[in-house]
């Protein structure tokens, strides 16, 4: 890994957000992944977004399981406070975050593998807890890190590099998380950032559990033929992703988004977004419709990227647990040790 | 020839599971506590839900030992389908008590015990009309007229219903009218009282009559635990429960009726331990209760948490292992599994509590040390202590003791420029600061993983820094050793060179072996460890002594080859002796196994042989 020492000085024209902070605060190291992974866009919106929102960096904990997904919370949001927990198990270690303080922004950054294969579990029962959190699921169908076998998300019939096909059913993140009862459920795509940004900022804004499916390609759109960063470990992600195929198909559609046609999606701070719509009839709010929509579009081959669903009053853990409003983790002695004379008390009722 | 004895035997109740005899039961051992006299209660329950068999054991003890016994002076056999079991399971000269509404074979019976029949069934048909009261007042008027044979002091219970009762008076008189009839039918028809006498006494004192996992949770409570994830599994189910109702009386906040505490029944137990980390990791105190099989699947995180540094409190409530093993049984199986737990080269804390009294103060303690050391704490409880009532000393918080934090480097450490580094070993004891997520906009902030870092928690795969941080991860084990609880000693009333060292809910059953021992001539040194790492008293007194039996409630000696590894100390000197067929384990068996290892004659000796 590199170090690369930022100069402190920036130019005095660089843009600033309300907090004075600009987009350099909002970045991380060095990305290890490879040149031109859809992950780096990930983390690029995000940091975007949450430079956009002026939210104070280190206001936000950043955690994540194991795999390429799970390395980019190292490489934005610098100063965030970050946990890169164990393989599939993200979701459990923000959960016991947000329940030790509840002030703070908890974004979860997983992988296809991550969420859908070791960690499909905790992926369902953080959605149904309803934890407010920011789960961000990096989709490549495919795992990095052990070169190339296939997740649980590839699509049948895919063939991976060394031509194998993937003959078990897909697992659709957002059609789980729409059951599970997510009250934000998005899907997006890595290279549309036009898209991905404000999906971002609205999920942070939004108090409850908000999952983003965002769909990255394994070794990005610039891998030219002939580049010298060819070898076997990006061909075989470049060829193992043949949704990557699937998007280039999706491409046009997003282009061909009827202009004018636009939702306002109001966020939790009192500002609102506009999103283009989906379909011309699309309601963000009705969950029935919204899982209807994906089962005919992915019928026709199709994949439906932008705001899926949203509930305007979205439950809370919190809330279900009726904690304190004051984080647990500030609570003192005298909040939480009841003292010798209700042990008194105690011991006379057991004798 | 009857057993004739007052304030010492075992009556073993046995029960119908489900029949609600479990509270006239628990009432029946309240009353003789009350009565002044120490009594030592134990559940023996199947792994099922109902109409299977039951047995509730009162030990009665005028002489305060709380441990198991063995055997049984008096038994109430209320379940037709263990009668002949339960027939043969009276010691020769004991007492039958039993439902004589229906006759029973006279070759059912034995004749060397004295038979007393109460026509319970029939009694209840005749005072009441409703089913489920015929059930339960049965219970009462069984309770009724044990009392009677007994010679309990009858006022004893009738202020025990009232208190169980309060506020609910024509329940009170129901129970009362039932205790009566049991009573009265037991005076008239019977002669009383029989052998078995319970006589007041002053044994008692201020003890209370609490369940280990009870008093753990309240432990956890007064550790200032604010989150607690937990997976149901017996028999640790109840200390999370417990917590779930202690919590609700002593922590809510008085403004506003919202609660100082978040719990959680997760989906399995790596989502328990998931929770307790994350939450450990962001300041707050978290425990998750488990057993056996969840320590087995909570590997993984244990050794991201000891490698990352994170607070953690585990209650183990160890049952009979491997697999499914007994899962209503008690064992002391799990010691090595928590002590070495998950891949590569880890240690974990362990503390031994041995009673209801020390799951509570080692409830609360753990959570000082899981702060303190940055670490898991295993607080090893067992099914034995876990899931029975026993007598302990009443609860006690030392005044003016505060939650230690740890090395936490606050707001205004970081505003001041303090070098932060979360792995560097600032004070020499290993233990590096941290810092709560999110408390300073410019520094504290790091990456927390379960990969290699330097001491700025800085990405590193180089030797060099691991091989130092490994090394420093030891010396924060050796200072675990001056902080965790020290061993207690019992010396020998002459100089010995024979020694046992023993731990956790043994301590009970040690405690009356001692004696017997001493009684039959065996002087021998005895110390109960109450954590690991060992202190140096522990390696010194084992030092000290030629031969030193290792008492444990497990097959392979585990406690044993967790000396043996840490300090290298001589196998041949250090005797396994070994309970584990998932009963409690008793003096009897303690006494008889060391006398024969020391070639005693046992019948020279005052006690009866054990059974």
């Amino acid at each position: 890994m590199t170090y690369l020492p930022k100069p402190k000085f920036h130019h005095p024209a660089i843009e600033t957000n309300k907090l004075g902070l600009t987009h350099r605060d909002y970045e991380g190291s060095v990305s290890t992944l490879c040149a031109g992974c859809g992950h780096d866009s990930i983390s690029s919106a995000i940091m975007h977004a949450c430079f956009e929102l002026s939210l104070p960096p280190h206001r936000i904990a950043k955690l994540s399981g194991i795999g390429c997904s799970s390395k980019t919370p190292t490489y934005f949001l610098g100063p965030a406070h970050g946990f890169n927990s164990v393989h599939g198990r993200m979701p459990s270690v923000l959960t016991g975050a947000n329940l030790a303080n509840r002030e703070m922004i908890y974004l979860g950054v997983s992988g296809d593998g991550d969420s859908a294969s070791i960690g499909f579990g905790q992926f369902a029962h953080s959605i149904r807890r309803a934890v407010n959190m920011v789960y961000l699921v990096a989709n490549n169908g495919v795992y990095g890190l052990t070169k190339g076998q296939f997740s649980a998300t590839a699509d049948k019939g895919a063939r991976a590099k060394k031509g194998a096909v993937n003959t078990d059913a897909p697992i659709d993140l957002v059609t789980m998380a729409l059951q599970l009862g997510a009250s934000f459920v998005a899907r997006s795509f890595s290279g549309d950032k036009g898209q991905l940004v404000p999906l971002i900022k609205a999920a942070i804004e939004h108090r409850g559990p908000a999952f983003i499916d965002v769909i990255s390609p394994c070794v990005a759109f610039n891998n030219h033929e002939g580049s010298t960063k060819s070898f076997d470990f990006v061909r075989e992600h470049n060829e193992a992703i043949n949704t990557l195929d699937f998007i280039k198909e999706r491409a046009p559609i997003t282009a061909d988004y009827p202009p004018g046609s636009t939702q306002v999606v109001r966020l939790h701070d009192g500002s609102s977004i506009r999103l283009r719509k989906i379909g011309a009839d699309y309601d963000v709010h009705d969950r029935i419709a919204a899982m209807s929509y994906l089962m005919t579009r992915e019928a026709s081959g199709e994949i439906v990227t932008g705001l899926i669903y949203m509930d305007d009053d979205p439950e809370d853990l919190h809330r279900h647990l009726d904690t304190v409003s004051t984080p647990l983790n500030r609570l003192g002695d005298a909040e939480l040790v009841p003292g010798q004379a209700a042990l008194d008390k105690i011991n006379s009722g057991l004798r | 020839m009857s057993i004739h004895s007052v304030n010492d035997f075992v009556v073993r109740f046995a029960n119908i599971n489900g029949s609600g005899s479990a509270s006239a039961n628990q009432m029946f051992a309240r009353a003789i506590i009350r009565m002044g006299v120490p009594v030592a209660t134990r559940n023996i329950f199947p792994s099922n839900i109902q109409g299977l068999p039951t047995w509730f054991e009162v030990r009665v003890s005028g002489a305060g030992w709380l441990g198991a016994r063995g055997g049984a002076d008096l038994v109430v056999a209320m379940n037709p389908q263990t009668w002949d079991k339960d027939v043969a399971s009276i010691d020769p000269g004991g007492y039958l008590f039993y439902d004589c509404s229906r006759p029973i074979p006279a070759d059912r019976f034995r004749d060397d015990i004295t038979i007393i029949g109460v026509p319970l069934t029939e009694i209840c048909n005749r005072e009441y009309t409703d089913s489920r009261q015929r059930q339960l007042f049965k219970n009462i008027i069984c309770i009724g007229a044990l009392a009677a044979i007994l010679d309990m002091e009858i006022e004893v219970i009738e202020t025990l219903l009232s208190e169980q009762f309060r506020g609910k008076d024509k329940l009170i008189d129901a129970n009362r009218k039932a205790l009566h009839i049991g009573r009265n039918w037991a005076l008239a028809n019977l002669p009383c009282p029989i052998g078995l006498q319970i006589h007041r006494a002053d044994g008692v004192g201020d003890r209370i009559y609490v369940e280990g996992n009870s008093a753990a949770a309240l432990g956890a409570v007064y550790g200032g635990a604010t989150v607690c994830a937990w997976y149901p599994l017996t028999p640790s189910t109840s200390l999370a429960e417990a917590f779930i109702s202690y919590c609700r009386k002593l922590r809510i906040e008085p403004q506003t009726g919202h609660k100082r505490y978040a719990i959680v029944q997760t989906e399995d137990e790596l989502a328990s331990i998931g929770i307790v980390v994350g939450a450990g990791w962001n300041g707050s105190r978290a425990f998750t209760a488990t057993s056996g099989p969840g320590i087995s699947l909570m590997q993984e995180f244990l050794g991201l948490a000891y490698f990352a540094e994170i607070p953690a409190v585990l209650f183990n409530v160890q049952r009979g292992g491997p697999s499914t093993g007994m899962p209503t049984r008690t064992q002391q199986s799990d010691v090595l599994a928590c002590a070495y737990a998950s891949h590569g080269d880890t240690k974990h804390v362990l503390v031994f509590p041995r009673d209801p009294g020390e799951a509570f103060e080692f409830g609360a303690l753990a959570f000082d040390l899981a702060d303190r050391l940055q670490t898991p704490v295993f607080v090893m409880l067992d099914l034995d202590i876990g899931m029975n009532h026993s007598l302990t000393a009443p609860f006690r918080i030392e005044p003016g003791k505060r939650l230690d934090r740890g090395k936490v480097m606050t707001y205004d450490d970081l505003e001041s420029g303090r070098d932060f580094g979360r792995y560097l070993d600032v004070d020499g004891d290993g233990i590096p600061y941290r810092t709560y997520p999110g408390v300073h906009p410019g520094r504290g902030s790091y990456f927390t993983r379960g990969t290699t870092r330097d001491a700025y928690a800085r990405y590193t795969e180089e030797g060099g820094p691991y091989v130092e941080n490994m090394e420093r991860l030891l010396r924060k084990f050796l200072t675990a050793r001056t902080l965790a609880p020290g061993p207690l000693i019992q010396m020998a009333a002459r100089p010995t060179k024979l020694g046992i060292v023993h731990y956790g809910s043994t301590a009970p059953a040690m405690d009356e072996a001692a004696t017997q021992l001493a009684r039959q001539g065996v002087d021998v040194d005895v110390l109960r460890v109450r954590a690991f790492p060992f202190s140096d008293e522990v390696v010194d007194f084992i030092n000290a002594h030629d031969r030193v039996f290792v008492v444990e409630q497990n097959r392979d000696a585990q406690l044993r080859t967790l000396l043996m590894v840490e300090h290298g100390l001589d196998p041949r000197k250090l005797v396994p002796v070994l309970h584990y067929d998932g009963a409690p384990i008793t003096a009897r068996f303690i006494t008889r196994a060391i006398a024969d290892l020391v070639g005693v004659d046992q019948t020279a000796g005052k006690e009866k042989a054990p059974a």
